[in-house]
């Protein structure tokens, strides 16, 4: 069965990006470990996706992969038909510092800066982006753009995490378990930043959650076990994250 | 072990501090017993002398005299006298001191050490023995034989040894300030020949005297001067003012000041290191800590992990260090071979010196990591695997110094800001690189500066010529007739004994003509002045010994002739860096002394086409004691000295390097250690391998520039503490420290920077992305 095909839904937008029969093997002392077998899937503009499936379902790898991080064994990925497997190390730097915004379950701010200093620290190097104060009044946080991380919860680095990742405008905003270290009330927030993205850039968004509720909030759901994609099914109507709850 | 092999290059880096510090100990301190212990047993082995008096002629009763003088053990009378020799290969004429020893046996004072060939002959007069260090230069053997000229009358010597003595160790020509084995040779020949030469028989004009052990010296000079004084006696003198002795007295000083300045310097930066290094990887290792205590290990073991590293790095650079220090030690034996003449010289592998650099080692070793180990101990579990909060930044006063600058460099400076002690110590070890580097390139400078002093501002002559006797200034006409001389001047040593107050030193004045352009002296701004018609004239070096200003008056008892006492005024002191002269007016001091213009001398400025004539035209005078030519002299000085320099230049820059590079490579992988989660954010940002090295780069850039200041004023410190300690009545080291210098030293630690730079730079690039990012701070 060929699930990107299959999704009519979508047949009539560009994908992002696409990942064709991509596998990923880690080679091991005593044996392979296969991270990804053949995975092909496409993300289309403007489209929210949620990978869901349990650890070392590959679900990281693949967003790694997707998000220009890591490069494939074998197979190919294509960001708007341009083929990231055989960018180099810089064209892949390049590539992330355009086109890619990363969210990571523990922020990654960085400690000497503040919380403007961090978004700005993508502004100053991206072709277009918006301003710092912009991003940070985004995610609902320009009253404490002067703070240094260690003064700011968990849940407001997360968001100065999200507003960093999109001033550049992005075209794919890859999160990996953006709520994973969040109260579900503090999650909920930082998940209300990622949509308040998607729905108002519309960037496209992928999230990597092991979190079934987060689900809900997704366009189309993609589930991973054991490096393969064993479902994927779209959602009828969106839910706001303020009704999730878990 | 794992940790070692993980860790080597940071382990090395911190072994070779030690190991510097170890090598440096070992070096100077084993040097420094091995010139004790090999001039110890020469002096008793060879019953080195303890006085020595310098006369014009005694009966040899007098001998007897002095033997019974209270405190005075044995006493040899001697005939020592100079003359030139008539050496092939070389244009001028070279000297050399000819001093009596007994036609057979062995004098109970100064006895010669035979190195090849045989005592005297009996019946052959002409039998010589010649010190080996001039035998060396000349290629000279047993069997051979040496044109001299003595007495006016030229003579054929035969070579029966080559020999050693004890009172030769360090050989310098009469006025000079280097050796210069060439051209000044120390020669022996048996007391009735030398008696006969010289028409001495049955009197002498030098004295040995070996004392009782306990007397007081001073007062066996003082009798022994009372005794000789009527015989034309200069003034006895001890050990202190006896040459060889002196100098070698004075190496041993510098060694035992390298030893005590070096060492320090490497274990204080090796404690620093350790105690950075340790820090960082208990802080890093706080969650295995945790770990091991919960699973039941006591806080012993779990010190006692960390202590077996360090153990392992400093029994590592313990090793190194002996092992370098040692091969060091050797190099420098045979280096003070060429200067020092022993019989034997080795370099003593004392074991106490390897164990005392090993305890100063493991002591830096126990310093600089026993509060980090002590942390790491009292841990409690649950503590211990609770992670570290992230770090607290403020803005701090230091805001206006970023004001519009990139995140990346706002970075740099608050990492920098946020642990300024450390910063700041980084700073002081990268520092010490420059340091060790400028104070020994320090040495060239203040030579080049003396060598430049002395030889074209106060020396101007090409060649300055003494008489054996003084002379009526008349023959400063025959001088000056002499092929290719373009102007003469006259001089006129004066041995005096000169006092102020309870100060006296015995010395020479030196006599030279009103406005002499050849021979000039300085003031105290180091620029000509003109030599006052009356009073005298005082080094500064002198001043300060006697204790003397401007306008004090001096009394100044002539040890020659009639052997007057004058009443002086100090009316000029001057700036020398060479010697502490005396100065007056030739016709001045002629007056004083009655005399009428009276020579030792003449300084000579020639026209250097016609050098050979005029030298060979100097070895057939019978008047000329001595020539002294300025340029072989420059020559013998840059030969000893920038040989040793060289070396010296040399290790030093290892040393600097091995500062440099433990220092800012410890510094560059605590950073990355530190950050590598930070670096690996801004690389998924889309921070190229550059932008993201910058951020550590410039960090060690910026501690790298605070640093090569501070080391150039601590290199400077250092240059002051050796001129200091180099302030002494035969030479002054100025304290003077080129730009050049500077730039080398700061040249030689950059180098090492960016080298280290380059390899941080490639763990930069090799940072795997993805796990640093797992990890959670």
């Amino acid at each position: 069965m060929n699930i990107t095909n299959n999704n009519n839904q979508n047949a009539d937008l560009s994908p992002t990006i696409e990942a064709r029969s991509i596998s990923k093997t880690y080679r091991g002392v005593a044996l392979d470990v296969h991270a990804l077998s053949g995975v092909s899937l496409s993300l289309f503009e403007g489209e929210m996706v949620v990978l869901l499936g349990p650890s070392g379902s590959g679900k990281s790898t693949l967003l790694n992969i997707l998000g220009g991080l890591d490069q494939p064994t074998s197979g190919q990925v294509l960001f708007r038909g341009q083929e990231l497997t055989s960018f180099d190390d810089h064209a892949l730097t390049m590539y992330r510092r355009d086109h890619v915004g990363f969210v990571f379950q523990f922020y990654n701010l960085v400690a000497s800066l503040t919380a403007h200093e961090n978004v700005s620290l993508v502004t100053e190097i991206s072709q277009n982006p918006m301003s710092a104060d912009e991003a940070l009044s985004l995610v609902g946080l320009a009253e404490r753009m002067d703070h240094f991380p260690a003064e700011l919860s968990g849940g407001e680095q997360q968001r100065v995490a999200i507003a960093r990742a999109i001033a550049k405008r992005p075209n794919i905003l890859m999160c990996d378990e953006p709520t994973g270290a969040l109260d579900s009330k503090t999650g909920i927030r930082v998940l209300e930043a990622i949509e308040n993205t998607n729905i108002n850039l519309g960037t496209t968004t992928a999230i990597i959650t092991h979190n079934a509720t987060v689900a809900d909030m997704a366009d189309r759901v993609i589930i991973l076990a054991d490096g393969k994609i064993s479902e994927v099914r779209s959602n009828p109507a969106r839910k706001k994250p303020s009704e999730l709850s878990w | 072990m794992r940790d070692l092999a993980r860790m080597w290059a940071q382990a090395l880096a911190i072994a070779m501090v030690v190991g510097a510090g170890v090598g440096m100990y070992v070096m100077s301190e084993g040097m420094l017993r091995s010139l004790t212990e090999t001039r110890d047993a020469y002096y008793e082995r060879y019953a080195f002398g303890d006085v020595f008096a310098n006369l014009k002629r005694a009966p040899e009763g007098v001998i007897g005299q002095i033997k019974s003088i209270p405190g005075v053990r044995t006493a040899e009378s001697r005939i020592s006298k100079m003359a030139t020799l008539d050496m092939p290969g070389l244009l001028e004429p070279a000297q050399k001191r000819i001093i009596s020893y007994p036609q057979s046996g062995h004098p109970s004072i100064n006895r010669l050490h035979l190195v090849s060939g045989n005592w005297f002959s009996p019946n052959r007069t002409e039998d010589v023995l010649v010190a080996e260090a001039f035998a060396n230069a000349h290629n000279l053997h047993p069997g051979g034989s040496i044109n001299a000229l003595i007495n006016g009358k030229k003579r054929k010597f035969k070579i029966a040894g080559i020999v050693l003595s004890p009172e030769f160790i360090y050989t310098l020509p009469p006025g000079a300030m280097f050796p210069d084995d060439k051209r000044f040779a120390i020669m022996w020949m048996s007391r009735p020949s030398l008696s006969a030469i010289f028409n001495m028989e049955g009197v002498f004009n030098d004295a040995v005297v070996k004392i009782d052990p306990g007397a007081q010296v001073n007062d066996v000079i003082s009798k022994i001067d009372a005794v000789l004084d009527p015989y034309g006696g200069i003034g006895a003198v001890g050990r202190d003012r006896q040459i060889s002795d002196w100098f070698l007295k004075g190496e041993m000083d510098q060694l035992k000041t390298m030893g005590r300045i070096g060492p320090p310097i490497f274990f204080a930066v090796a404690i620093y290191l350790l105690n950075t290094v340790i820090s960082r990887w208990i802080e890093l290792e706080r969650g295995e800590i945790g770990l091991l205590k919960a699973f039941g290990y006591s806080s012993f073991q779990v010190a006692a992990h960390y202590i077996k590293f360090v153990m392992a790095i400093t029994t590592l650079g313990v090793i190194i260090g002996c092992g370098a220090g040692t091969w060091m030690g050797l190099g420098l034996a045979s280096l003070y071979g060429e200067f020092f003449h022993f019989p034997f010289l080795f370099f003593s592998f004392d074991f106490s010196v390897y164990i005392i650099a090993a305890g100063l080692s493991y002591l830096a070793a126990f310093l600089g990591t026993i509060s980090a180990v002590r942390r790491a101990a009292r841990l409690s579990p649950a503590q211990a695997m609770v992670p570290q909060p992230p770090t607290v930044y403020r803005r701090g006063k230091s805001e206006s110094l970023i004001k519009g600058a990139l995140g990346p460099t706002r970075m740099i400076v608050r990492h920098i800001l946020r642990w300024p002690l450390r910063s700041v110590l980084t700073s002081f070890g990268i520092g010490f690189g420059v340091c060790v580097m400028v104070s020994v390139l320090f040495f060239q400078d203040a030579m080049d500066y003396m060598i430049d002093t002395q030889f074209t501002v106060i020396e101007r002559q090409d060649a300055s010529v003494t008489f054996i006797d003084v002379k009526s200034v008349d023959i400063l006409e025959n001088i000056k007739s002499l092929p290719g001389v373009m102007a003469a001047e006259p001089f006129r040593y004066v041995p005096v004994i000169l006092k102020f107050k309870s100060n006296e030193r015995r010395m020479s004045i030196k006599a030279t003509a009103p406005g002499g352009r050849l021979n000039r002296v300085l003031d105290e701004k180091m620029n000509t002045a003109t030599l006052p018609k009356e009073g005298i004239v005082l080094s500064k070096k002198l001043s300060e010994m006697l204790d003397v200003g401007l306008g004090d008056i001096i009394t100044a008892e002539i040890q020659e002739g009639e052997k007057p006492t004058l009443n002086l005024a100090v009316v000029m002191v001057t700036e020398t860096l060479i010697d502490s002269a005396a100065y007056m007016d030739i016709r001045s001091i002629n007056r004083a002394l009655k005399e009428s213009n009276n020579i030792s001398g003449a300084y000579v400025k020639m026209d250097k086409k016609y050098e050979p004539e005029f030298y060979s035209a100097l070895k057939n005078i019978p008047s000329v004691a001595q020539v002294a030519v300025k340029e072989t002299m420059i020559q013998a000085f840059r030969d000893t000295m920038e040989k040793n320099l060289n070396i010296m230049i040399f290790f030093n820059t290892i040393f600097a390097s091995v500062i440099a590079v433990g220092v800012v490579y410890n510094a560059a992988r605590i950073s990355l250690s530190e950050r590598a989660r930070e670096l690996a954010s801004l690389r998924v940002l889309g921070f190229t391998r550059g932008e993201a090295s910058y951020i550590l780069l410039g960090e060690l850039a910026v501690l790298m520039a605070v640093a090569l200041p501070i080391g150039s004023l601590l290199g400077y410190g250092l240059a002051w503490i050796w001129a200091s300690s180099l302030d002494t009545d035969l030479y002054r080291m100025p304290l003077i420290v080129s730009s050049a210098t500077f730039a080398k030293a700061i040249l030689v630690v950059i180098t090492a920077g960016v080298a280290t730079a380059i390899v941080t730079h490639r763990q930069i690039i090799n940072l795997d992305l993805i796990e640093a990012l797992k990890t959670r701070e």
